[in-house]
Order: C-alpha cells, then structure tokens, then sequence
C-alpha cells in the first residue's frame, strides 16, 4: 500500500524489511495515477454500495478542490521552510495574517492587490519567524507557537479597526469581497458535467472528476497549482534549489562549500510565509466571500500535516491536500451520509491492509488492522448516518490515522528543525 | 561569574521582554491612531479589589496550564495538546461529579482523579502514538485537540441537558461544592478554594523535578536523549510517562471554576487556557516561581484589558498582540543572554589559562 512512500525512502528508520521485499523500483508520477485511479474505484463502489450519490458529484469534487488549494498552499509554504532546514509551525498564524491582508486589500484595491497584500501580510509573519529562528536561534517550535500567538491577535485587533466602519463589515468580519475571476473549458465541461449525471459505474464517477476540473475554474486555482509547479522546478532543477534544500540537509556542508545558509534561510521562511499568505488570501477570497475571525480553523496545521505526509515532496503533499480537502468537502456537502458512506472506503482499506501485512508475515499488525477494519464496517453497517460533531473531526482523524499508518516510511530533510549557527562547522 | 551577575543577568531578560513587549504594543496602537496614553493608564491603574480576586483566580488557573504545558518541555516534548486534554477532562470530571454516585467531599476528590485521568488518557494517545509509530507529538496533539472540541461537543449533546440558552451537564450537588476562600477583607467576591491546587501542584513539579530519580531522567532526557539513554534511561517509557503527566495535570485546569463557580461543564467554558498555558510556560522558563508570575502577567493583562473597551474605545484584543510579543521576546532575549553568558565564560577560561601558561607547557613536553 506505501510502495510510493517505500521507494522514495529507502533508509528510513521503519521495521526491519523482510529479505524477499526488495523496494519496487516505479517513478511516483506514475504511481500517483494508479493511486488516483484506485481512489476513483473504491468511491464509485462505495457509491453504488451505498448509495450516497453525493460523495463523487461534481459539486463535491469541486467543493474539494475548493477546499484543498489552502491546505496545499500552506503546505507548500512549509516545504520551502522544512527543506531549508526551519520547521514552521507558524504557518498558521501566517495564513490569519494572510486572510486579514487578503480583507483589507481586496475591498479597498481589487482582487489583485488583495493577493499581493495578503502575501505580503504573511511574509512579515515569515520573516519574523525567520529572525527569530535563524539570527537568534530560537527554538523553531517555541517561535512558531508564539508567531500564531501574535497573528491571531494582531488580526482580530486589526479586523475591529480595518473593518467597523464599513458597510456589511464589523468588528469580526470584512464586507463581502468580490471573487477572482473564473471560467468553464467550453464543450468539455458541459459535456462531462452531463455524463456525470448518467449514474454509470465508474464513467460517471470520472465525468465528475472532468466537470469539476473544467467548471467554474479559479485563476487562483490555476496560480496555485502554478505555484506547485514552480516550487518543484526551483527546488529540485536549479543550483537555488540545490543550495536551498543542502541547508535542510546539512547546513554546515554547505556554509564549508560557500553556501550562505543564514540568507537562504530567510529566503526560504520567507517565501514560506508569502506562501501561507496566499493560502489565506485563498481562504478568504475564493473559499468563502470575505475576512472572518477564526477563519483559517487549524488549516495551516493540517498544511503542515499534509506536508508530512507528502514525505516533503510537492507530489505527495498535493495528493495529502486533496485528501484532506475531499474528507472536508465530503462533510460538509450532505455530511453525514458521505462520510458514513465514506466509512466504506476506510473499511476496505484497513482489509486490504490487513491482507497485505498478513502476506508480509507479520500477524499481530495483520489482525490489528483487521479488527479496526472490522468494527468499522459494523459502524458502516450499523448506522445511517454519522452525527455532524464527528463528521467535523473527518480531517483531524484521517491526518492522524495517516500519520499514524505511515509515519515510519517518511523522511524528513536531516537537520530540519535544528539550530544552526555559522562558524560552528569544525 | 559571580552570583549577582549572574542573576542580573537572568532577570534581564524578563526585562528586555516586557520592555519590547509594550513598545510594540504603544507602536501598534500608534500606527492605527488610538490614544497610546489612555490604553496604559487603563491597563496599568490600580485594579478594585475585586479585579485582584480575578486577576489571582485567572492566574491560578493559568499556572496549572503552563504547569502542564512545562513537565513536557523539560523532556523536550510539545504538548501543544494541553488545550484538548483540559476541555476531555474538564467534561469527564463534571459529568461524574454530576452523576452524584458519591456523597460529598469523595465525590469532589474522586471526581477530580477521574477529570486527571481522562486528561492523561487523552494524552497517551500522543504518547503512544509517538512511542510505538514515530508520529511526532506536536503534531498529533494539535490533530487531537481539534477531535477533542468534536467529541465533547457530540457527548455534551448525547449527555448534557439544556438549561434556557445552554446545554450543560448535569449541576453537581451543593455537597461536592468547594467553597471559596476570602482574600481581601470586606471583599464579597471569593478566590477559588481550588485555587489551591496550583500551590500543591506547583510544589509537587518542583520537588518532583529536582529531587526524585524520576525527575533527574526527565530533564537529563531533555538536555542530552544520547547521554540519557547511555547512562540506562528508558527513553520510550519516559516519553508515556511525562506525556501521561502533562495530561494529568491538564485535568486539573479546568476543576478551580468547576468546583467553585459554574459547577457544570456547559458550552460557555473557557476555550484557549491550554494555548495561553504554553505561552506562560514560555515565560517563566518551565521554573515553577518563573510559570507563577508568567501566569500572574498574563492574567493582569486580560483581566485589565477588558475595561479598554468601556473607558478608552480601544478594542481589548489588542492585549493577545502584547502577551505574543511577551513570548516571542522573552524567549529571543533569553537566547541572546545564553549566547552573552557562554561568551563570557569562555573568556574567562582562556584568561585563566593565559595566567598559568607553565601549566600548558609542561603538558606539552
């Protein structure tokens, strides 16, 4: 079930691996189109099973993607952070900046400004994070608490003296905002936006995933999964990113090799809080109509999460958002009935895992995962619904039992979270 | 170094904090054009005697938050999860309290050990997760306090009843209740008689840490994990454990207002005591006299502040913006003191070595 995490990890510190497991070889694009396909499969399934026909519409697929783009953005803020070596939990306290930058700037400057602000709003939080960490290394965790501290503050004072005066506006929340601009793909997203409809197994199910990539499109969407792009390019193909990512490695072979880890750094916590900045401004434009107190509700930390999952990759990170997004959107779009209908899916893959550790030789995990499969299926079984209290939880738990299931498999970059001062490389 | 200095210089950097800490603020209110003069002489008057019950009933809650937020940072554990094991334990303490199984005071005492034990429980599922899946604490505890909100949410719906616009647990019986202690004379209002707890609480963590085997492991697992586990310390049952205890001890929060004041678990509980917790742990330095006025700080500026609103207009919100500050400098002033003080004893050492140079020779030869 992890080949993708396995096979980009080779030396990480999990269970001794039986001697027949040899690590599959397979390039993780490839992967991540069996595993999407795979994910298409156990929801058609679960639909017809259940009937819940609201779990793959294209109104909740795209309700997920909605809602995914600000956990991705503030993963990807965290990735450039972690790769450089800083662990930023302040991420959160950055995306609340971001939303009240987003506010301000939009209603006063239009759409675009809104944007630039509120990244901008985010950097400052980046950035003094930054100083803290990296100038006056500070504990990266004790910084981030107290970053998200002074965020949340600094919003909700900011918000009553920005937006009391305002029409629609008041002291916890901005007038409504106007959206950015969005499109339909002609031909194609009415023509997919039919098929879905149709109620075939499968051909259907992949309609909606058509409709909602191709309806009612967001250019800050689009921006973001540009900036998913870029990010891998500038990491991964260029000697910036080379250098960028040695500091996470190991920040006193690249000061030995010239590399300026302190500047790099910053660079990187900082565009990691331009980054949340935009996730923020996302939130508030885009995801809902406008700035509200409280309104980023843990996002940044299940970014971070994601990002964790993602095995500090942009790929997996993207895969973790959409997840976490469709457990969300799932809830929130008749709630109870696709996240019991959901319950399905979880069920058979907490089996399969069974089986797979059961072939692996190791029983206790075998009979474990089993019997946590099967008391899922008798909760599936046994109720029609799930209250909403708990269809709330859907992220959290799902970001736990992940962590939980593939934590051993991960491999952060080496010295992340560590101080670093320059000059003490021997 | 000699004593004083080195004293001076730990007391330092509380100063520099709080200094930095009200400049920004005074900037701030500058900035969007409120009166910087009118929120001082608000939030520094001389608080009415009653203001004083609060501001110490606040403190005393507060002090067995960072209390908890602080047994993890000794072992290098974050328990961002304190916020979520109060709201688990303060639900289990008051639905059992209110059950009435006992009569009187053992259900108050019991109840209290069940509200510990729901907070420890509540925290071993960090502790366990990190033990046996390698899932990092931060993480977890921060997935877990949002599952919490949830789960008390459902159970105070399943459990509770409603009472006009609230839903709320069952009222604990007048028997169990812990009558308040006066504190100023003539003063109606009373301090928490639970309050006392954070005085046993915060003796126990410090004789705990400084004078018990268990506590030399814990900290000397927080300063070196290697050197711990060299020298025979059980590093994974020293995570459940200390975990185990924040928790426990997080159980404890919420139990002053419950016994004293509210006496149910209802939906207008305090929210956000673990986060403020962390911070004054932060600074007062995990010391338990430095979390006491940490706590007591804290607990000045909110209760003061919200008299801003009234008297000046100014939004009282603005104090979170100073209590952050207050962290973030206090912990950046203390690295900057650490870094100054290893500085100097290294010149120290190398003038001493400089003044017996025939010691270095000889070795040499």
């Amino acid at each position: 079930m992890s080949t993708v995490a396995g096979a980009s990890a080779p030396g990480a510190a999990g269970p001794p691996q039986p001697v027949g497991a040899a690590p599959r070889r397979s390039s993780p694009r490839s992967m991540l189109w069996v595993w999407l396909l795979l994910g298409l499969l156990a929801l058609a399934s679960a639909r017809v099973l259940s009937g819940a026909d609201d779990i793959d519409s294209p109104g909740t697929l795209g309700a997920a993607l909605t809602l995914a783009i600000p956990i991705a953005l503030a993963g990807l803020g965290g990735l450039w952070s972690e790769r450089a070596g800083v662990v930023n939990i302040g991420l959160e306290g950055m995306m609340i900046l971001g939303t009240l930058g987003a506010g301000y700037y939009t209603f006063h400057f239009g759409v675009w400004a809104g944007l630039l602000g509120a990244m901008a709003f985010g950097a400052i939080g980046g950035l003094l994070h930054g100083t803290a960490t990296v100038v006056f290394g500070v504990d990266h965790i004790v910084s981030g608490v107290a970053i998200n501290i002074i965020a949340a503050g600094a919003a909700a004072f900011l918000a009553e003296v920005f937006f009391s005066g305002l029409p629609g506006g008041g002291p916890t929340q901005s007038p409504a905002l106007p959206n950015a601009p969005s499109f339909d793909v002609p031909i194609l997203s009415g023509a997919a936006s039919d098929l879905a409809t149709k109620d075939w197994f499968v051909v259907s199910d992949a309609a909606s995933v058509v409709a909602a990539l191709t309806t009612d499109m967001s250019a800050f969407t689009l921006l973001a999964l540009a900036a998913f792009a870029g990010t891998y390019w500038v990491l991964w193909h260029t000697p910036f990113g080379l250098r960028l990512r040695s500091c996470g490695e190991s920040p006193t072979a690249a000061e030995t090799l010239g590399v300026n880890v302190y500047r790099y750094k910053m660079i990187a916590v900082t565009a990691s809080g331009a980054l949340a900045g935009f996730a923020g401004c996302y939130l508030a434009v885009v995801a809902s109509s406008g700035y509200a107190n409280g309104q980023t509700g843990g996002r940044g930390y299940i970014g971070l999460a994601a990002m964790i999952f993602g095995n500090w990759r942009p790929g997996g990170l993207l895969t973790g958002s959409l997840l976490f997004g469709y457990t969300d959107a799932a809830r929130l779009r008749s709630g109870g009935e696709s996240v019991h209908a959901l319950l399905l899916v979880v069920a058979a893959g907490l089996l399969v895992f069974a089986l797979w550790q059961l072939r692996r030789a190791r029983a206790a995990h075998a009979i474990g995962f089993a019997v946590a499969g099967g008391v899922v299926l008798f909760w599936f079984l046994a109720a029609d619904t799930i209250p909403s209290d708990f269809t709330q939880m859907t992220p959290f738990v799902a970001t736990l039992l992940v962590l939980a299931l593939f934590s051993q498999r991960l491999r952060m970059p080496a010295a992340d979270g560590q101080r670093y001062r320059r000059g003490e490389a021997g | 170094m000699s004593r004083a200095r080195r004293l001076g210089l730990t007391l330092i950097a509380p100063l520099i904090a709080v200094v930095a800490a009200a400049l920004v603020t005074s900037l701030v209110l500058l900035g969007v054009g409120e009166s910087v003069g009118e929120f001082w002489a608000v939030v520094l008057s001389v608080p009415s005697s009653r203001l004083m019950v609060t501001i110490v009933n606040n403190a005393s809650v507060l002090y067995l938050s960072g209390l908890a937020a602080a047994i993890g940072f000794r072992m290098n554990l974050f328990n961002i999860g304190v916020e979520g094991q109060y709201r688990v334990a303060t639900f289990t303490g008051a639905y059992f309290a209110g059950l009435a199984l006992l009569p009187g005071v053992l259900n108050t005492l019991v109840a209290i050990g069940v509200a510990m034990a729901a907070g420890a429980a509540w925290a071993g599922i960090a502790a366990v997760l990190r033990v046996t899946r390698g899932v990092s604490e931060v993480i977890s505890t921060i997935m877990l306090n949002a599952i919490a909100g949830g789960l008390v949410a459902f159970l105070l719906r399943e459990l509770g009843e409603q009472q006009g616009q609230i839903r709320r647990t069952t009222t604990i019986p007048e028997s169990a209740w812990v009558p308040g202690i006066p504190l100023i004379p003539g003063e109606p209002s009373l301090v928490y008689g639970l309050a006392l707890l954070a005085l046993v609480a915060g003796v126990g963590y410090a004789v705990v840490l400084n004078r018990t085997r268990f506590g030399f492991d814990l900290r000397a697992t927080g300063a070196s994990e290697t050197a711990a586990v060299a020298s025979g310390v059980n590093v994974k049952r020293m995570t459940v454990a200390a975990l185990l205890l924040s928790g426990a001890v997080a159980g404890l929060i919420g139990m002053p207002d419950l016994f004293g004041d509210s006496h149910a678990y209802g939906s207008t509980i305090q929210v956000g005591l673990g986060f403020t917790g962390i911070a004054v742990a932060l600074v007062g330095r995990n010391h338990p006299a430095g979390i006491a006025l940490g706590a007591l700080i804290f607990a000045f500026l909110s209760v003061q502040s919200n008299a801003l609103g009234i008297i000046a207009g100014i939004s009282p919100e603005i104090v979170a913006v100073t209590q952050g500050v207050v962290v973030l400098s206090v912990v950046i002033a203390y690295e900057v003191v650490r870094r100054y003080q290893l500085r100097i004893e290294q010149t120290e050492v190398a003038r001493a070595l400089e003044r017996e140079p025939a010691a270095g020779s000889e070795v040499g030869t």
